[in-house]
C-alpha cells in the first residue's frame, strides 16, 4: 500500500513535504500572523490561478515542449468571455450568457493550443519559437481589441466563483483540486498521458512504435490552451475584470514550479503531486514573507534562491544514493 | 621498408585495473607504412593497448616499448603525439560549428597566450594536408553539414597537420556506404604510400581485409595471434574473436509449401531501391544480406510503412496492403525491430514495462476506458518470462539493460502486437556474441510457431546459419537467391563481399 502511493507520488514528494514543514515552523515561529485563519485563507485564494496556470504549462514540458503562450491564452479566453457578457448587458447578463461565454473561452483556448501543436507537430518548429510567435501574437491582437484598456463591470454572481467558498473551501481551490486530480489521470491513466512522456523522451522512437505522436503532441497542446482558458476565466471573477497583461509575471514562475517538482527540464518525465506542493511552498515561502515586511521583489528573490538550493539538494541526494550503492 | 624499424613495437604488456586483468602479456607491432588490423571483441583490451601505445594509461612493469625504434621506459600523451602516434575514435572529436580548415589546422589555434589568428597560414596548412591525401573538400564549408565520410577525411587531415606517422582508425567503416568505405580505403593507400601506418580497429573487417597485410587478435586480454590476411575471412576472423568453433550448421529447410504471407512485386522507391520481388512463407526465416547501402533498411522501412513506395504492391495473406503509416503495418500485422536500438528501437530513458507495452497501449486499457496497471504488469511479466529477459526491476530504465536484453525487449514490445510478419534489421548490432546465440535461438522458436521473419544482415555467416533462404541485395535490387543447403558460407561471401 505505501509503496503504491509512493509510486503514484513520486520520489520528489517527501522531500518537498519536508521542505514545506521546515518553511511553515520557521514562518509560525517568525511571522506574528502566519498562522492565522487569515492568512491560510488568503493564500488558499492565490495559490489556483498560478496553480492552474502551471498546470498548463506541465504537459507541454513533459512531452519535451513548452507553452510560453500560456497568460495570453488565458486572457484571450477571458476577453471572450467578458465580451459574450458584455454583448447582454454587463453587469445585468444572466448565467445563460456566462455559460455560453466560458464555452467559447474554452474553445478560444483550445484553439489556440491546436494550432500551436498542429505547428509544432507537423512542420517540426522547436515549441519555444511557436509559443514564443503565439504568445505575441496574441498580446498584440489583446491590446488591439481592448485598446490596452480594462474591461470591466461583470455579474455579481461572478465572485461566487472567485471569492466563494463551499464548506470552508474557496472555490478557486476547488476548482484547482479538480484541474490537478483530472491531470493527475491524464498523465498516468490514460494512452495520450502515457504517449506524451514518451514523445517527451524520443518522439522518432515512439513514432517507429506505431503511436500517433503528432496527433499526441496536437492533443497536448490542446488540453494545455483549455487549461490556460480555465484560469483565464477564474482570473476574470477573482479581479472582476480583464486586461491582456493580467498575470503576465506568472509566467516564468509556473515553469519554476514545474521544476521544483522535480519535471525533467529535456521532457519524459514528471508528475503532478509533487509539482503541486511545489506551488505550496512557493505561496507559502512569498506569503510568509510578505507577513515579515519584507518587500515584495525580495520575496521573488528567495524564489530564484529557493530553486538553486533545490538543485543543489538533488545533486547531493543524487552523489550521496550513487555512493551507497557504490558500497552495497 | 624492412630496413626501418617498426613504427610500434611492443612485447609484455599487462595492465589491471582493480585486480582484473585487462592485458596480458600482450605484444604488438606494426611496420612503417603498413596497413594493419587490430581485431577483438567488446571488452577484449582493443582500447586499453591503443591508450597505453598513446600514454593514457601506463602498463605494469616489465613492459617492453619502443616507437619508430627508439626503447622508451615510459610514454605520456605529449610523447606519443610528439612521435607521431594518432587516434581517430569513433566520433571523430571535431567540431561541427567551426569549418573544415579550422577543424583541420586546429591545432595551430591552441597556444597559452592570446593571439590574432592567421587565418590565411591556417587555410594553407589545412590545403597542404587535404593534397597530401588526393582529396579536395570545401574548407570553408561548416563541417556539421558534411557528410560522416568526409568528416572522416577531415580527422585524418587533422592527423596529418600534427605529423602522424601512425594514425589508429576505430570502426572507420561503421557508418560508411560501400562507395564511402572505398573512397576511405583510397585514403589510406595513399597514406600508406607516403609512409603512414593505419591500424584499423573493428570487430567486422571484412572491408578493410583486403587493403591490410596483417590481423593482430586480442580475445580477452590476450594476444590470440598474429595473422596474414591472406585467404582471411570474416567467419574465421569471428572464430579467432570469440575463441568459439561457430556452429555452421545450416538450419535451412524447405518452405516452398508452405502459404505466402507476405508477397511484394516490383517495388521500387526513388533510386533507394528497384523492383523488388521475394515471397516470405509461414514459418519461414527469409535471410536479406548486402552490403551497407545496398538499400536492406529504405525496404524494410517501406515494408514497414514509413515510407510509400513509387511503384509495386505488397501483398499480405493475399490482400493488397496500402498503408499510410507504420500504424497501419502495425494494425495489419507487422513489426519492424530497427538497427539503431538507441535512437529508434527503445526509448533509453523511459522504463523497460513503459517500452514493453508502448506498441500495444489499447490491450493494457481497462473497461473504464483507462489504462490499468494490472495488466501493464501481467503483460510485462509474461514477455519477461516468455523470452528470459535478465532485469532488476521493470521500472528501471531501459538503458541499464545490456544490449542483449534490450533486443530482448524490443522483440517482446513487437511481439506482444501478435504479428504476421516480424522484420529484424541487423537484430544482432551491439549484442555480444553469446547474447546473439540467444537472441537467433528466440528466432527459430518463433519460425517454428508460424511467424513470417524478414532477417537483414550485414554479416553473411549470420543469415546463412539463420535462414531458409537467402536473397542478395547490391545496388537496390536483389541479385541473387541462395539456398544455405546448397551454398557453401565461403560461396556466399564471395558473392556478398566481392
Amino acid at each position: 500500500m505505501m509503496d503504491r502511493l509512493k509510486q503514484a507520488l513520486g520520489p520528489e514528494v517527501p522531500g518537498l513535504l519536508g521542505f514545506l514543514l521546515l518553511v511553515v515552523v520557521v514562518f509560525g515561529l517568525t511571522a506574528p500572523n502566519f498562522l492565522t485563519g487569515a492568512n491560510l485563507g488568503s493564500i488558499a485564494f492565490q495559490l489556483p490561478e498560478l496553480g492552474i496556470l502551471t498546470l498548463a504549462m506541465l504537459i507541454p514540458i513533459i512531452s519535451g515542449g513548452f507553452n510560453l503562450a500560456i497568460i495570453y491564452t488565458a486572457n484571450m479566453a477571458g476577453l471572450t468571455l467578458a465580451y459574450v457578457l458584455m454583448q447582454f448587458g454587463g453587469a445585468e447578463a444572466g448565467i445563460g450568457p456566462f455559460v455560453l461565454g466560458s464555452v467559447l473561452a474554452l474553445l478560444v483556448g483550445a484553439a489556440s493550443g491546436a494550432a500551436m501543436g498542429a505547428v509544432i507537430a507537423y512542420i517540426g518548429a522547436h515549441p519555444i519559437l511557436v509559443s514564443l510567435a503565439m504568445m505575441i501574437f496574441l498580446r498584440g491582437l489583446g491590446e488591439f481589441l481592448t485598446k490596452g484598456g480594462d474591461i470591466s463591470g461583470f455579474p455579481p454572481y461572478l465572485a461566487t466563483l472567485g471569492h466563494g467558498s463551499v464548506l470552508g473551501i474557496p472555490v478557486p481551490l476547488i476548482l484547482f483540486g479538480v484541474c490537478a486530480v483530472v491531470w493527475h489521470i491524464l498523465l498516468t491513466r490514460t494512452r495520450h498521458g502515457f504517449a506524451a512522456r514518451m514523445v517527451g523522451s524520443n518522439l522518432k522512437a515512439t513514432t517507429y512504435s506505431g503511436v500517433h505522436a503528432k496527433r499526441t503532441l496536437v492533443l497536448i497542446y490542446t488540453l494545455s490552451g483549455v487549461m490556460c482558458a480555465i484560469a483565464g476565466i477564474l482570473m476574470l471573477s477573482r479581479f472582476n475584470s480583464v486586461r491582456v497583461g493580467h498575470g503576465e509575471a506568472l509566467l516564468l514562475v509556473t515553469v519554476l514550479a514545474c521544476f521544483l517538482g522535480g519535471v525533467d527540464p529535456f521532457g519524459g518525465f514528471g508528475r503532478v503531486a509533487p509539482v503541486v506542493i511545489a506551488l505550496v511552498v512557493l505561496q507559502v515561502l512569498s506569503s510568509g514573507l510578505n507577513l515579515l515586511g519584507a518587500n515584495q521583489h525580495l520575496s521573488t528573490a528567495v524564489w530564484g534562491l529557493f530553486l538553486v538550493g533545490v538543485m543543489i539538494l538533488r545533486w547531493g541526494a543524487e552523489r550521496w544514493k550513487e555512493r551507497k550503492r557504490g558500497r552495497g | 621498408m624492412t630496413d626501418l624499424p617498426p613504427a610500434i613495437c611492443f612485447a609484455k604488456v599487462s595492465k589491471v585495473f582493480g585486480g582484473v586483468k585487462a592485458l596480458q602479456d600482450v605484444a604488438f607491432e606494426v611496420g612503417q607504412g603498413e596497413v594493419h588490423c587490430l581485431a577483438g571483441e567488446n571488452g577484449c583490451g582493443k582500447s586499453t593497448l591503443i591508450k597505453i601505445i598513446t600514454g593514457v594509461y601506463q602498463p605494469e612493469a616489465g613492459a617492453e616499448m619502443a616507437l619508430f625504434g627508439e626503447e622508451l621506459a615510459a610514454i605520456t600523451p605529449n610523447l606519443a603525439r610528439q612521435r607521431g602516434i594518432a587516434v581517430i575514435w569513433q566520433d571523430l572529436a571535431l567540431f561541427p560549428e567551426m569549418t573544415v580548415a579550422e577543424n583541420i589546422a586546429f591545432e595551430s589555434l591552441l597556444g597559452n597566450r592570446p593571439r590574432r589568428v592567421d587565418h590565411r597560414a591556417l587555410r594553407a596548412a589545412a590545403e597542404a594536408a587535404l593534397a597530401r591525401l588526393e582529396v579536395s573538400l570545401d574548407l570553408d564549408a561548416r563541417l556539421g553539414t558534411l557528410p560522416i565520410a568526409a568528416r572522416q577525411v577531415v580527422a585524418i587531415a587533422r592527423a596529418l597537420v600534427s605529423d602522424a606517422r601512425l594514425i589508429f582508425m576505430d570502426e572507420p567503416t561503421a557508418s560508411l556506404t560501400q562507395a564511402e568505405t572505398d573512397a576511405l580505403l583510397a585514403v589510406v593507400r595513399t597514406l600508406s604510400a607516403r609512409g603512414v601506418a593505419v591500424v584499423f580497429v573493428s570487430h567486422r573487417l571484412a572491408e578493410v581485409l583486403e587493403i591490410s597485410s596483417r590481423v593482430t587478435v586480442l580475445r580477452d586480454g590476450r594476444l590470440v595471434g598474429v595473422y596474414p590476411t591472406e585467404g582471411m575471412t570474416q567467419a574465421r576472423l569471428t572464430e579467432l574473436m570469440t575463441g568459439k568453433t561457430l556452429d555452421h550448421q545450416v538450419r535451412a529447410r524447405d518452405t516452398s509449401g508452405d502459404p505466402p504471407v507476405l508477397e511484394v512485386e516490383g517495388l521500387s522507391r526513388g533510386n533507394e531501391f528497384r523492383d523488388v520481388t521475394f515471397t516470405l512463407r509461414r514459418g519461414e526465416v527469409l535471410g536479406l544480406t548486402g552490403l551497407i547501402g545496398a538499400g536492406r533498411t529504405e525496404l524494410s522501412h517501406v515494408l514497414f510503412g514509413m515510407n510509400r513506395a513509387d511503384a509495386g504492391m505488397i501483398r499480405l495473406e493475399g490482400r493488397v496492403l496500402r498503408m499510410r503509416s507504420n500504424r497501419d503495418a502495425v494494425a495489419a500485422g507487422i513489426a519492424y525491430v530497427s538497427e539503431d536500438r538507441l535512437a529508434l528501437g527503445l526509448i533509453q530513458p523511459q522504463s523497460i514495462s513503459d517500452n514493453a507495452v508502448l506498441a500495444v497501449l489499447r490491450r493494457i486499457t481497462g473497461a473504464s476506458g483507462l489504462l490499468s496497471p494490472k495488466r501493464q504488469e501481467d503483460l510485462v511479466a509474461h514477455w519477461v518470462r516468455e523470452l528470459a529477459v535478465k532485469i532488476g526491476k521493470p521500472g528501471d530504465a531501459v538503458s541499464t539493460l545490456s544490449g542483449g536484453n534490450q533486443q530482448r525487449v524490443v522483440l517482446a514490445k513487437w511481439l506482444a502486437t501478435e504479428p504476421k510478419v516480424l522484420i529484424l534489421d541487423c537484430p544482432t548490432v551491439g549484442v555480444d556474441v553469446g547474447a546473439r546465440a540467444g537472441i537467433f535461438r528466440i528466432v527459430r522458436e518463433l519460425a517454428a510457431k508460424g511467424l513470417a521473419i524478414l532477417l537483414i544482415s550485414d554479416e553473411v555467416s549470420e543469415v546463412h546459419v539463420n535462414a531458409d533462404r537467402v536473397l542478395h541485395m547490391a545496388g537496390g535490387r536483389i541479385v541473387g537467391e541462395y539456398d544455405p543447403r546448397s551454398t557453401p558460407l565461403q560461396d556466399m561471401e564471395a558473392a556478398v563481399y566481392a
